[in-house]
């Protein structure tokens, strides 16, 4: 069949589609779906039998130029992925989440040791040594720490007024989650970014613990960190380990080929990061809005914060252990 | 998935060997072809982004001045998703394409050429950051120009490409020239190139056109514009078209042959 006879006898049928592709579109935007939508399958395949045709008797450019973006935008329509129900979040944040991190588990314990060993090398030499502080930190910033912390202030964390609990919030949600992002995107490069952000952020949290202890704002500080610190230390340590597991990736493939081996460890990878990413919304919450008040008493934040603390952990060891593992949660979010 | 098809699809490396195109094999066993976009356009698609998420934070900056701290709090939260989000909820629910994007038409698509999902989105933006570094998308540059697909870290960890989402080509107007029967023995290969020379008649200029058709001058026997009228003739006939006149003529002589011959 000469390709003229084939265009007109198909021709047709090729509007057809086209118009309720670009039909599709604007529907799209109203939300409604149109009654055509039946058909796609059935149109889908016989497109695709008319653009192999054509690709077969050599006809033009042109042609199978259009006949491939016409079967590309049926497939897209076609093999659009499903929308998450809010039943798979909820899967997911009482079980996949925590199913994750305990896959990942070497992970975990590595970024722990990460970010935890510098932590406590850096505390305790600020504890004992008074200028130790001074290698990490320049005396301004040091001088501002303390004042935050200083018993003699009425308020607590950053110098604040009683109308900048959102300002805070905003502040918090913008530089934590920022961090962690950071030190979880940079394990791309074979894992070192990840464990950069991960010592380097130790290492300031033991300058910090230790000068502050040292100085003796023990009252103020630690009811001031415990409850947002349940939060916050372990989903950097989270996303440390979701970076972590990125660089494994590409320094041990395995049996795979590195591009393979990293779009796997990407999915393991995101499930940690969903779960991160809302413990740092929680974690900034807290510490705009609970962490900073004054008018709780210190014993109660001590046991608030101890609440989360065994709140944070039994259910990253415990939560979904019961639940049959049929589909992996969070797998196609 | 389409590592496999993608490597076994190309069955020519001289074709593809200069070409951008992304090939994989769909279920229904036929090759989706696609254009991938280079470094540039893309560089020049996050500069349209950058300049409108720039100008949404400026106009937020000036509005929320108002409410004071409340305002810097909420502007803070703004850019924080601007800087993470902005993106993915464009890739996401405009089909692969942010403003900067759809300015010079290019769309993310998983490497099955399927719609980019919330994952693989989340995913290639949140490794924005490891792209950027150590400055100015050095990363990213770096690991586009290697690629054969043009994918940034972050592509290669979603799993994403950046295509082009080409405008419907519409089947250019045919040259008005006679059809012809075209010489004998002409191999299919020059059969195409005759073909593709006839459609692309009102892209390509005359006189370019005409240089070519001068190639032709031993098979067509014709040179300048008489050798390119030839060969349109030569491309309408294999694409299908036939004399109308002549069948005009041949139908008006065969009633009067027989009178003759009477």
């Amino acid at each position: 069949m000469k390709q003229r006879d084939f265009e007109r006898r198909y021709e047709g049928q090729w509007q057809l589609i086209e118009n309720w592709l670009t039909g599709y579109r604007k529907n799209t935007e109203v939300g409604r779906e149109p009654d055509t939508n039946d058909d796609l399958p059935q149109n889908y395949r016989r497109l695709c039998q008319h653009l192999a045709v054509a690709k077969e008797r050599q006809y033009t450019g042109n042609l199978i130029a259009r006949l491939n973006q016409l079967v590309m935008q049926c497939h897209q329509r076609l093999y659009r992925q499903k929308n998450v129900s809010s039943h798979r979040w909820l899967e997911f944040i009482f079980a996949g989440f925590p199913r994750a991190l305990r896959e990942q588990a070497r992970f975990v314990w590595l970024a722990c040791g990460l970010f935890l060993a510098p932590a406590l090398v850096m505390g305790l030499g600020c504890y004992w040594n008074d200028a130790l502080i001074y290698a990490v930190m320049s005396p301004e910033q040091v001088l501002q720490i303390e004042s935050m912390y200083d018993p003699a202030n009425r308020v607590l964390g950053r110098e604040r007024g009683s109308d900048s609990d959102l300002l805070m919030f905003g502040f918090y949600i913008k530089n934590n989650i920022g961090i962690a992002f950071r030190t979880f995107a940079t394990g791309i490069l074979f894992g070192l970014g990840s464990i950069f952000f991960l010592v380097l952020n130790g290492v300031f949290l033991g300058a910090v613990f230790g000068h502050i202890t040292r100085v003796g704002f023990v009252s103020t500080f630690y009811p001031f960190v415990i409850g947002h610190g349940a939060f916050e230390l372990t989903a950097i340590v989270f996303a440390g380990a979701a970076g972590l597991r990125l660089g494994h990736s590409l320094v041990n493939p395995g049996n795979l080929s590195r591009r393979q081996s990293l779009r796997e460890a990407g999915k393991e990878a995101m499930k940690i990061m969903y779960g991160t990413f809302l413990m740092l919304v929680i974690a900034a919450f807290l510490e705009a809005f609970w962490s900073s008040s004054t008018e709780v008493s210190i014993g109660i934040k001590y046991a608030v914060g101890g609440c989360f603390w065994l709140l944070v952990v039994s259910y990253c060891v415990f939560a979904g252990r019961r639940l049959p593992v049929t589909a992996p949660a969070g797998s196609r979010l | 998935m389409h590592d496999t098809s993608a490597s076994a699809a190309p069955p020519n490396p001289d074709e593809t060997g200069l070409d951008t195109l992304y090939q994989i094999e769909t279920p229904e066993g036929i090759d989706l072809t696609a254009q991938v976009a280079g470094p540039v356009p893309r560089i020049l698609a996050y500069t349209v982004d950058l300049f409108y998420r720039s100008l949404i934070l400026l106009v937020l900056g000036i509005t929320l001045r108002v409410a004071g701290n409340t305002g810097i709090g909420l502007w803070l939260l703004c850019s924080f998703l601007l800087e993470w989000f902005y993106p993915v909820l464009f890739e996401v629910l405009r089909r692969g394409q942010t403003p900067g994007k759809q300015a010079f038409s290019l769309a993310v698509v998983n490497d099955n050429l399927t719609p980019i999902g919330w994952g693989p989105s989340i995913m290639r933006n949140l490794l924005r950051f490891a792209d950027f570094l150590p400055f100015g998308y050095f990363a990213g540059i770096l690991s586009m120009s290697c690629g054969r697909y043009f994918q940034r870290l972050g592509d290669y960890a979603a799993g994403t490409v950046v295509v082009y989402r080409e405008q419907v080509a519409k089947t250019g107007e045919l040259p008005d020239a006679a059809p012809t029967p075209p010489p004998r023995g002409l191999q299919l290969a020059d059969q195409q190139a005759i073909v593709s020379l006839t459609e692309r008649s009102n892209v390509l200029s005359r006189a370019r056109q005409q240089e070519l058709a001068d190639l032709l001058e031993p098979v067509t026997g014709l040179s300048g514009d008489d050798g390119l009228r030839r060969l349109h003739g030569i491309g309408r006939w294999l694409l299908g078209a036939r004399r109308p006149q002549q069948n005009k003529a041949t139908a008006t002589n065969t009633p009067t042959q027989p009178e003759v011959a009477q």
